[in-house]
C-alpha cells in the first residue's frame, strides 16, 4: 500500500516536472528554431547560447502582478489556466516512455489521453468566456470549433491504429511495432495500405488540437490581440503557455506511440527510452519547423480542411481497415 | 447510504475501507454540488459548468465501482463533447448573458419544499427498508467484455441507441433547413 503511494507521489512529481521542464526549454527552442530558420542568433544573453533565458523568464513570469480585470466573471476567469493544464499533466499519468518507465499502464490509454485532452477546449471556452472581451470570446468561438473538428478525424484514425492492434493499452501497441522499424505502424502497408495517410492525418490533427501555426486561428495576433488570454498576466498565462507546450509533448508522444514504434529502437545502440525521447523531440522540432514556414490559415480554410477533407479520408481509412481486416 | 455507514461505524476513517468510503462522499458531493448549480444558477454559462462539475463527479465514480471505460467515456463524451457543445450553442445565442427569467410554476415556493421534502423521506424509507444484496461480480469491466456484451447480449439497446443519435441528428438538420428558409 505505502510503496503504491510513493509510486504515485514519485509519478505526480516526475510528471509535472517533466512538464513544466519541457514547457521552459521548448520555449527556448522555440525561439532558437524561429532564430535559425529567419536566420537571426535568437537568445544569447542568459549564459551560453542563451541556455539560461527560461529560468529568467519564469522567475519573470512569477514575480510579475496577477491582475484580474475589474468586468471579468471571476470564477471562471481562475478556473480557465488551471485547466488548461490539468488534462496535460493527467495525460501523462499513462503514456509509457519505455517498457517500465510508465505511472500507471491502463488498458484503456488512448481513450484516458483523449478523454482529458478533450477536456482542454473547456478551459479555452472558460477563458474566451470569462474574460468578457470581445477578442477573447471569438477567438475561444474559433478555438473550439477548431478542436471539436479535428478531434474527429483524429479520433477516427486512433480507431484505425486500435483496430490494428486489437487493443487500446498504449504499451500493447508499441509491442505490436517493436520487431524493427519495419513493424512501425506507418510503414505497416500490408495492415492497411492507408497507414502513411493515417500518420499524416494524425499528424495535422494533433498541429490543430494544440493550436499551432499554422492552425492558430484562435491566437491569430494580427486580428485578435493575443485571443483567449488576452487579459491574463503573471502566471495565468504561465499556465496557458505550459498547458499548449505540454500538449504538444503529448501530441508528439502519441504520435510516436501509435506510429513510430514507441520505445523500439531501429538497431539497439541506446536504450528504450532514449529512442523514445528522440523520436518525441524529433516530432517537436518538426511541429517548430512547420510553424515558423507555414503562413496561418483562414479560419474556413481549416474548417474546410477538417470536414471536407480529413474526416472522408479518415473514414474511408477505417472502413478499408476493417475490411482488409475481415478478409484476412 | 452503505459505504457512509461503513465510514461511520465500521473500521476507522485512516482504514482502507473508511478511506474508500470518505472518497465514495467527496465523489457524492461533487456529483450533488455540480447539480445543485446546474438547478439554481442566474446565469445559463454558470448553469453549465455545473453541469460539468456534476459529470466529472458522475465520471469520479464510474471509476470508483471499477469500471474505468465508463468513466473515460463519461469524460470524453459528456464533458468533452455535450458541455462544450452546449457552452457553445449558448456563446452564439446570447453572448450578453442576460439573467435568467421567467413566470414561476405552480410548484415555486412552499409546495415545491413539501414536494420535495416528501420525495426525499420516500426515498430514505425506501434505503432503509430495502435488502440490499450485493450481486456477485460478473466480468472484469475490461473493454473487450463490455464490447462483446454490447454487440451480443445488449445488441439491441446497441442498435437503439444508435437510432435515437439518427433521429437527432434528422431533427437537427430538419431545424436547420427552416432556420435557413426563414
Amino acid at each position: 500500500m505505502s510503496l503504491t503511494l510513493i509510486n504515485v507521489l514519485f509519478a505526480v512529481v516526475a510528471a509535472i516536472g517533466f512538464a513544466a521542464l519541457n514547457a521552459a526549454y521548448l520555449v527556448w527552442c522555440e525561439r532558437k528554431g524561429a532564430g535559425f530558420f529567419q536566420r537571426r542568433p535568437g537568445p544569447t544573453e542568459n549564459g551560453p547560447w542563451g541556455l539560461l533565458q527560461p529560468p529568467v523568464d519564469g522567475i519573470k513570469l512569477m514575480t510579475k502582478q496577477l491582475i484580474i480585470p475589474g468586468g471579468v466573471d471571476k470564477a471562471f476567469f481562475m478556473v480557465a489556466p488551471v485547466l488548461a493544464m490539468f488534462p496535460a499533466i493527467m495525460s501523462f499519468v499513462t503514456i509509457p516512455f519505455s517498457e517500465n518507465i510508465v505511472a500507471h499502464n491502463m488498458d484503456i490509454g488512448v481513450l484516458m489521453i483523449f478523454a482529458f485532452a478533450s477536456m482542454g477546449s473547456m478551459s479555452l471556452l472558460l477563458a474566451g468566456w470569462g474574460s468578457r472581451n470581445k477578442y477573447s470570446l471569438m477567438s475561444s468561438v474559433r478555438a473550439v470549433s477548431q478542436s471539436i473538428a479535428y478531434e474527429i478525424p483524429m479520433l477516427i484514425t486512433v480507431i484505425t491504429v486500435v483496430m490494428i492492434t486489437g487493443s487500446m493499452d498504449l504499451k500493447v501497441i508499441v509491442e505490436d511495432q517493436t520487431a524493427g522499424f519495419w513493424q512501425w505502424n506507418v510503414f505497416a502497408l500490408l495492415k492497411s495500405p492507408l497507414m502513411p495517410v493515417s500518420f499524416l492525418i494524425f499528424f495535422i490533427c494533433s498541429l490543430a488540437e494544440t493550436n499551432r501555426a499554422p492552425f492558430d486561428l484562435g491566437e491569430a495576433e494580427s486580428e485578435l490581440v493575443a485571443g483567449f488570454h488576452t487579459e491574463y498576466s503573471s502566471m495565468g498565462f504561465g499556465l496557458f503557455f505550459m498547458g499548449e507546450y505540454a500538449n504538444i509533448v503529448i501530441g508528439a508522444c502519441l504520435t510516436t506511440i501509435l506510429f513510430l514504434g514507441g520505445w523500439g529502437c531501429p538497431f539497439g545502440l541506446l536504450p528504450g527510452v532514449w529512442w523514445f525521447l528522440l523520436k518525441v523531440y524529433l516530432l517537436i522540432f518538426t511541429f517548430i519547423w512547420i510553424r515558423w514556414t507555414f503562413p496561418r490559415t483562414t479560419i474556413y480554410g481549416l474548417l474546410n480542411l477538417s470536414w471536407k477533407i480529413l474526416i472522408p479520408i479518415s473514414l474511408f481509412n477505417l472502413l478499408l481497415t476493417a475490411g482488409l481486416l475481415k478478409v484476412f | 447510504m452503505n459505504p457512509s455507514s461503513v465510514a461511520a461505524v465500521g473500521p476507522g476513517l485512516l482504514t482502507a475501507d473508511g478511506l474508500t468510503g470518505l472518497i465514495f462522499l467527496i465523489m457524492v458531493a461533487i456529483t450533488l454540488i455540480g447539480g445543485i448549480i446546474a438547478c439554481n444558477a442566474e446565469r445559463l454559462v454558470r448553469a453549465v459548468a455545473g453541469l460539468v462539475v456534476c459529470f466529472v463527479g458522475v465520471a469520479a465514480l464510474y471509476y470508483f465501482l471499477n469500471s474505468p471505460f465508463v468513466a473515460m467515456m463519461q469524460l470524453l463524451i459528456y464533458v468533452g463533447a455535450v458541455s462544450v457543445t452546449i457552452a457553445f450553442a449558448i456563446m452564439l445565442a446570447a453572448p450578453e448573458e442576460k439573467k435568467k427569467i421567467g413566470p414561476a410554476g405552480p410548484l415555486a415556493g412552499p409546495l415545491g419544499f413539501i414536494t420535495a421534502g416528501l420525495t426525499a423521506i420516500a426515498m430514505i424509507v425506501l434505503a432503509l427498508k430495502t435488502q440490499f444484496v450485493s450481486l456477485p461480480k460478473v466480468n472484469n469491466g475490461s473493454v473487450e467484455t463490455i464490447g462483446v456484451q454490447l454487440l451480443s447480449n445488449f445488441s439491441m439497446v446497441f442498435e437503439l441507441v444508435s437510432v435515437v443519435l439518427l433521429i437527432a441528428i434528422l431533427g437537427a438538420l430538419v431545424i436547420a433547413r427552416g432556420g435557413r428558409n426563414k
